[in-house]
């Protein structure tokens, strides 16, 4: 058993209002540089819809992630045979275009227009070329536009949905969506790292962070094709690659990352997860049905004596076990069973987890009348305006059992919490809903507290970096006493 | 008549031995220097992002192209002896002479269609800087006088062989033996006085990236993990499990 930490995700769907605050805050702070215009570490999308870079699921496209072959799993287009020919133009490389062009306005125009008789405009110029152009799009270009032929209709996730189902997501007044937020996953198995000729792109031993070495990164690209959620980009000026570093410095110093701590719906939580780093390999070679149970199975329980006997051997800080035992994201993923990895049948073993959406099931027009569709306890998914089968492509590779099982917990705890508090429905109808989503009371209430009145505190546990012992490890502290504060660049030889 | 002669004399040891050693002297010190002090600017890069159609109609042509002349070249360089008993064979000099050529070929097709992208995309001109079109504009010239070499020069790969690769070795050797060159016709010399002008721009330029071609990723394992410090050896101090 090889003990590490992970700092991992939870965004609890349910609460995201689609504002793009968390994207602003990362633009201001990492990508408002020049070449980085165009990056979105964190970005919003409407699902069924496109996303950004648009089809980035569309796997046929890009080419991304693993693929099992032989026994084994393999990049689907940046593995080792293919790095040699692909390096001088990889073929599934994402452009600008499928980005888009960032631009600004020539605001300066509106105050030196000459007099006229028309109202002076601010025109659009691109930031790369600085040239006039005509937006044709952008990285949420498709915000709301459920329901469109262009955008919404050719969301990947749609495959496998019949044509009756495909025409419920898109009739008139039956519209349905919701947003999809995404910073990079920090992956078990990342095929960023796996693909990176250089060595450039690594995971942090101490939290799992995946970060690009920018001195070492040599710009050959492959991490842009080899990532399935093209959460690392291209810088086009410096010729390095960039990606998400979930705000390090923040969390270093305690802070929560900048797109969780601004987050209006405070949908995001963060906490430490233990895993087994021995059963990477096994787990990411799993069947795409067994991927699910696998994957979490490879988290280790932060509570049991023998994991944390495990970890403290390993170099697991005792104050990360201790973070890992209040990790919230422990709850959400192992305990209820509720939060699950996108596209997992990418293999790259993702750590942020999605409470996936309840999303409107009661009704549906009948003639001119709304019916009620549910029957029982229990509304009936499977009729809900958003299909089962597109929810468990996102979020559960297909497996429809496992998002079943998580949207019905939810729906038990608010049942029994309406039972509580509006008292419409009996306190034995709702237990019996509890016992039926395998959901006990004080889990109830646990997923109650967590997503409803969770503090700052209870969202983001984040582990001490412990920086100033990782410092005694590698140097003296002692070694610089007598020469802080007035340095010299080159030590004179005078009088030594 | 003399003095043209003596004059040319000082010009072929300026071409032939002053420059070889200012190219090299120059190549090592500041790529190492580059490399130690602004690693950062080791990239490849790579406007593919910018431009990705034309681009694969340039790029994959010049470097494999550029691949077959150099390793040309270096057989040459390294294996004089045996290049010549390879060429005793009519058919194999031609086999030989033949792929030199295509691959010479493509890299000029190469080489047009990066001129061509780089001056009609917006956004690739954007990021091209003279030192770029200096480096273009010898690659092209280079290429030029090999392919005119080729055609009209018959056989360099034997020549090569017996006259340019003695001479490259006197160079290494530290004791330049111009009497290799001097006798070779005009567009020849303009080819080897090229080659060291390259050099010399070498470490200033983006061709640096071709020193740090990622040979390692071929045997390193998958995954990557790199640690702040030594796990083994961070204290732990007494700790409850459940608190």
């Amino acid at each position: 058993m090889d003990v590490r930490s992970q700092i991992s995700m939870v965004f609890h769907l349910d609460k995201c209002i689609g504002c793009h605050t968390c994207s602003i805050a990362c633009k201001n702070i990492w990508t408002d540089r020049k070449g980085t215009e165009y990056m979105w570490w964190n970005n919003v999308e409407t699902k069924p819809g496109t996303g950004y870079p648009t089809k980035w699921e569309d796997q046929d496209k890009y080419k991304g992630g693993w693929e099992k072959s032989n026994g084994s799993i393999k990049l689907k287009s940046t593995g080792k045979g293919r790095i040699i020919p692909n390096i001088f133009h990889h073929p599934h490389q994402p452009s600008m275009d499928d980005y888009y062009e960032p631009w600004t306005y020539k605001y300066d125009e509106l105050f030196t227009a000459p007099e006229g008789t028309d109202q002076p405009t601010a025109r659009p110029i691109s930031m790369v070329t600085g040239k006039h152009m005509d937006i044709e799009a952008g990285p949420n270009w498709d915000d709301d536009l459920s329901g469109s032929p262009v955008y919404a209709a050719n969301d990947p996730n749609l495959k496998g949905l019949t044509a009756e189902q495909k025409m419920q997501l898109s009739a008139i007044e039956r519209l349905v969506f919701f947003y999809f937020p995404r910073i990079c996953n920090h992956c078990l198995n990342p095929g960023c790292v796996a693909s990176c000729p250089s060595g450039a792109l690594h995971k942090r031993g101490e939290d799992g962070l995946v970060l690009v070495d920018q001195e070492r990164c040599r710009g050959w690209r492959s991490c842009i094709a080899a990532c399935p959620y093209k959460k690392t980009y291209y810088n086009w000026q410096t010729g390095k690659s960039e990606k998400c570093i979930l705000c390090f410095p923040r969390i270093e110093s305690g802070q929560a990352p900048a797109c969780f701590h601004s987050c209006v719906g405070r949908i995001r939580y963060l906490g430490v997860l233990l895993y087994d780093a021995d059963l990477i390999d096994e787990v990411a070679n799993k069947p795409d049905d067994e991927l699910i149970d696998a994957h979490r199975a490879m988290i280790l329980n932060p509570h049991d004596p023998e994991v944390v006997r495990a970890a403290q051997s390993n170099g697991v800080h005792d104050e990360v076990i201790k973070s890992a035992q209040k990790s919230p994201v422990y709850k959400f993923v192992k305990e209820w069973g509720i939060a699950l990895p996108p596209h997992i049948e990418y293999r790259t073993l993702p750590m942020l987890f999605y409470v996936p959406p309840m999303l409107p099931v009661m009704t549906a027009m009948d003639g001119n009348a709304k019916k009620n569709m549910t029957e029982g306890l229990f509304p009936d998914f499977d009729k809900a305006r958003a299909p089962m089968e597109f929810l468990a492509n996102l979020f559960s590779g297909g497996n429809t059992g496992k998002m079943r099982y998580a949207l019905k917990k939810q729906m038990a705890v608010r049942q029994y919490r309406r039972a509580v508090t509006v008292g419409d429905i009996s306190q034995e109808a709702a237990n019996k809903m509890l016992v039926e989503a395998d959901c006990s009371v004080e889990q109830a209430e646990g997923i109650y507290n967590l997503t409803s009145l969770c503090t700052f505190d209870d969202r983001f546990v984040i582990p001490p970096a412990n920086r100033e012992e990782a410092i005694q490890m590698m140097r003296d502290p002692l070694e610089f006493k007598q020469s802080v504060g007035f340095g010299l660049r080159e030590e004179p030889e005078r009088g030594a | 008549m003399i003095d043209k002669i003596a004059a040319f004399d000082h010009l072929n040891l300026f071409w032939f031995t002053i420059l070889p050693y200012v190219a090299l002297f120059t190549f090592f010190l500041v790529t190492i220097q580059r490399y130690r002090g602004k690693g950062f600017t080791y990239s490849s890069l790579s406007s593919q992002f910018l431009e990705n159609k034309v681009h694969f109609w340039a790029m994959v042509p010049f470097h494999y192209g550029i691949l077959v002349v150099l390793a040309g070249h270096l057989f040459g360089f390294l294996l004089p002896g045996q290049l010549l008993q390879w060429n005793s064979d009519a058919i194999r000099l031609y086999i030989l002479e033949i792929s030199g050529f295509i691959g010479g070929l493509f890299t000029l097709v190469g080489l047009i269609n990066i001129v061509a992208r780089r001056l009609s995309d917006a956004r690739t001109k954007m990021v091209t800087s003279a030192a770029d079109w200096v480096v273009i504009g010898i690659l092209i010239f280079q290429i030029g006088t090999g392919l005119y070499t080729a055609l009209f020069h018959s056989w360099g790969s034997s020549w090569f062989a017996a006259s340019l690769s003695p001479y490259l070795w006197s160079i290494v050797k530290f004791s330049p033996e111009i009497a290799y060159v001097t006798p070779l016709p005009f567009m020849v010399k303009l080819h080897i006085i090229g080659a060291f002008v390259l050099i010399i721009l070498f470490p200033f330029t983006r061709l640096v990236h071709a020193l740090v071609v990622p040979n390692p990723y071929l045997w390193r394992k998958p995954q990557v993990v790199r640690w702040n410090w030594d796990r083994k050896k961070i204290r732990t101090t007494e700790f409850k499990v459940h608190e």
